[in-house]
């Protein structure tokens, strides 16, 4: 098997780069975990939850989708072909990789979106077998796991008691990977250690069935009445994909920008009229559970949360989706009664 | 090759449908305060689209506006939009004339389907600028009127300065094989016509429910007791047709703005059976 001794990360992040990779990994900066692009001095954390998701690589923040020069009233509008380096994602969360699927799927029904394919046909994702947790992770609530290892290309576990690595590659891309690491992984023995266990919170599959018959639920108002509609919860999540069309012009030209967006903002539905459909930051939240755990198991067979927990880190109110679904469950259990 | 790998590839051969084709104004004039009107034609070939259907319009360094063609494809290789200046781009939008040039991608969405309309009666019911996205329909069925039954055409708007298309519409009731009514909320000192709601039109019309589609188009409120109206004359609800307005960004289902439930407007609609839209909730 391919090993790696643990303080020697780094040296494989360097031989990766040195292969022609952006290598992304979890860098602590102060007292912070965060996925960014590694470079030599970086240092790599396995322990600590990353604040963001691995999403950023594959559907960034902002991106250039179109460009039209301008000359005098002569416009020209542009094809923008997507910027998509080759990378490899090292030691992604198992949320951060299952959420890929998702992520895979949005983009991919009907109009087959050329910006995220391009990003995602060039990244490698090497998971890490999560032994460490915070009471923020639920993903074993929604069909996940601390070892899976879905939409992973290769999957990092931790071994003898945190002294080294095993690297096992799943795809074609990962034994790429693994080759290209050259002398950076050593073949031997090690013994993986145990991954860590999350307690399941609820029955998603209960949520799913009681979001169809809730949609007027008063739990609505009652569990969004904190809510800052500040949007933290979408940017730090794996999975929500939504985003706002942005022209942004000079004299010379004007580009056009997708940044992501959120439902949890008031303006996300408001009319330029002035009508909003949704008006209040219930139907808000509602609109990002319903997303989550009903509409998007519906068209797509997938969930919309793969319980990395960020959101409820991040937020500033306290909120967590894993809470708002606990209490589902638990009014659905009571109803039954 | 990954499913991923195959899209990627059979994605670089397609046309982005976030590239906006360049279009030239034939024609614009200012049908109201608020509505102005444009005649278009795509500089590299004809815009294919079917009515109910809608674009994004783009001004350059400014944005875009989802709107909805009001033309039909039976009217040749130009297309025809009517503009209510609300936002950013809508009020730029008054100041381009004849000659000038936009930016449009679509178009986008689903469309009325004339073809289960056929040789069945037709009441259409538009009021203010629903009247905008119901003329793309009620040009092709006229235009193809020998294959439809009883057209029945009802427009109404607050007052008579609101009325759009106000020429044409007389037309309409001109040719002999429609019946058209026009009323007004409130009327003025030269309006002569009916006055009162749109639905008080109602009493003066003879509804065969047995074959009869409603295509009923307009603000929420008017919508809601049109709706009731119509099933009061015994339509049945699939036969009720609506085209729903969102805040729409991306046109191909992904962005999420449009978002109704688990439908995208932009790309599910904007054209639905009251049957479908009444299980929307946040649709109206």
């Amino acid at each position: 098997m391919k090993v790696i001794e643990a303080n020697k990360l780094p040296g494989l992040a360097a031989a990766l780069a040195g292969a022609g990779y952006r290598v992304v990994a979890p860098i602590r900066d102060g007292g912070e975990v965060r996925m960014v692009v590694w470079s030599p001095g970086a240092a790599i954390d396995t322990r600590a939850i990353p604040v963001n998701s691995a999403k950023d690589f594959l559907f960034p923040k902002a991106e250039i989708i179109g460009r039209c020069t301008l000359d005098g009233n002569d416009f020209r509008p542009e094809d923008v072909k997507p910027v998509a380096p080759k990378t490899v994602i090292l030691a992604a969360r198992p949320c951060d990789a299952s959420a890929m699927l998702l992520l895979d799927a949005v983009f991919n029904w009907d109009y087959k979106d050329e910006f995220f394919n391009a990003r995602r046909a060039a990244t490698t994702i090497v998971s890490l077998v999560c032994t460490t947790a915070d009471e923020q992770c639920f993903c074993t609530s929604v069909g996940g796991a601390p070892d899976a290892t879905a939409g992973a290309d290769g999957v990092l576990r931790q071994a003898d008691g945190g002294r080294s690595f095993i690297l096992e590659p799943l795809t074609e891309k990962g034994k790429a990977v693994a080759a290209a690491a050259g002398a950076a992984l050593a073949e031997g023995q090690a013994k993986a250690d145990a991954p860590v266990e999350v307690p399941v919170h609820f029955d998603a599959k209960a949520v799913t069935e009681w979001l169809g018959e809730n949609f007027e639920s008063p739990l609505w108002r009652e569990v969004s009445l904190a809510c800052l509609s500040c949007g933290a919860c979408a940017y730090a999540c794996p999975t929500c994909h939504c985003f706002d069309l942005q022209d942004e012009a000079t004299r010379a030209e004007s580009v056009r920008l997708r940044n992501w967006d959120t439902c949890g903002l008031a303006l996300f539905t408001a009319h330029a009229g002035g009508h909003n459909p949704r008006p209040d930051q219930a139907a808000r939240w509602r609109q990002r559970v319903m997303h989550k755990f009903s509409y998007l198991v519906e068209r797509l067979g997938r969930l919309g949360c793969t319980g990395c927990g960020r959101c409820a880190r991040l937020c500033p109110a306290g909120m967590a989706i894993c809470e708002t679904c606990r209490e589902i469950d638990e009014a659905r259990k009571a109803a039954v009664k | 090759m990954t499913q991923i790998d195959v899209d990627l590839v059979k994605g670089a051969a397609a046309p982005s449908p976030y590239v906006p084709r360049m279009a030239r104004i034939l024609d614009a004039t200012q049908m109201t305060e608020t509505e102005r009107f444009f005649r278009l034609q795509m500089e590299d070939g004809p815009l294919e689209y079917e009515p109910g259907q809608f674009v994004s319009v783009t001004v350059f360094g400014l944005g875009e506006a989802p709107i909805s063609i009001c033309s039909s494809p039976t009217q040749g290789e130009v297309f025809e939009l009517t503009v209510r200046s609300v936002g950013l781009v809508t009020n730029a939008l008054k100041q381009f004339k004849k000659g000038d040039r936009l930016g449009v991608r679509g178009p986008f969405g689903n469309h009325f389907d004339y073809d289960v309309m056929k040789g069945q009666d037709i009441i259409f019911v538009a009021g203010g600028l629903g009247l905008a996205p119901t003329r793309s329909l009620i040009r092709y069925v006229l235009d193809k009127r020998k294959d439809y039954g009883k057209v029945t055409i009802l427009v109404g708007a607050r007052e008579p300065k609101w009325l759009l298309f106000r020429d044409e519409v007389q037309e309409w009731a001109k040719r002999g094989d429609a019946d058209v009514r026009v009323t007004v909320d409130r009327a003025d000192a030269s309006w002569k016509g009916n006055v009162g709601v749109i639905t008080k039109l109602f009493g003066k019309i003879e509804i065969d429910p047995a074959k009869t589609w409603a295509a009923i188009v307009g603000p929420p409120v008017m919508f809601k007791f049109t709706v009731l109206e119509a099933l009061a004359e015994g339509i049945p609800e699939h036969r009720i047709i609506c085209s729903l307005e969102r805040n729409m960004k991306c046109g191909v289902g992904k962005c999420g703005h449009c978002q109704i439930r688990g439908v995208y407007v932009c790309r599910d609609g904007p054209v639905f059976t009251y049957e479908q839209v009444k299980r929307l909730r946040e649709g109206i």
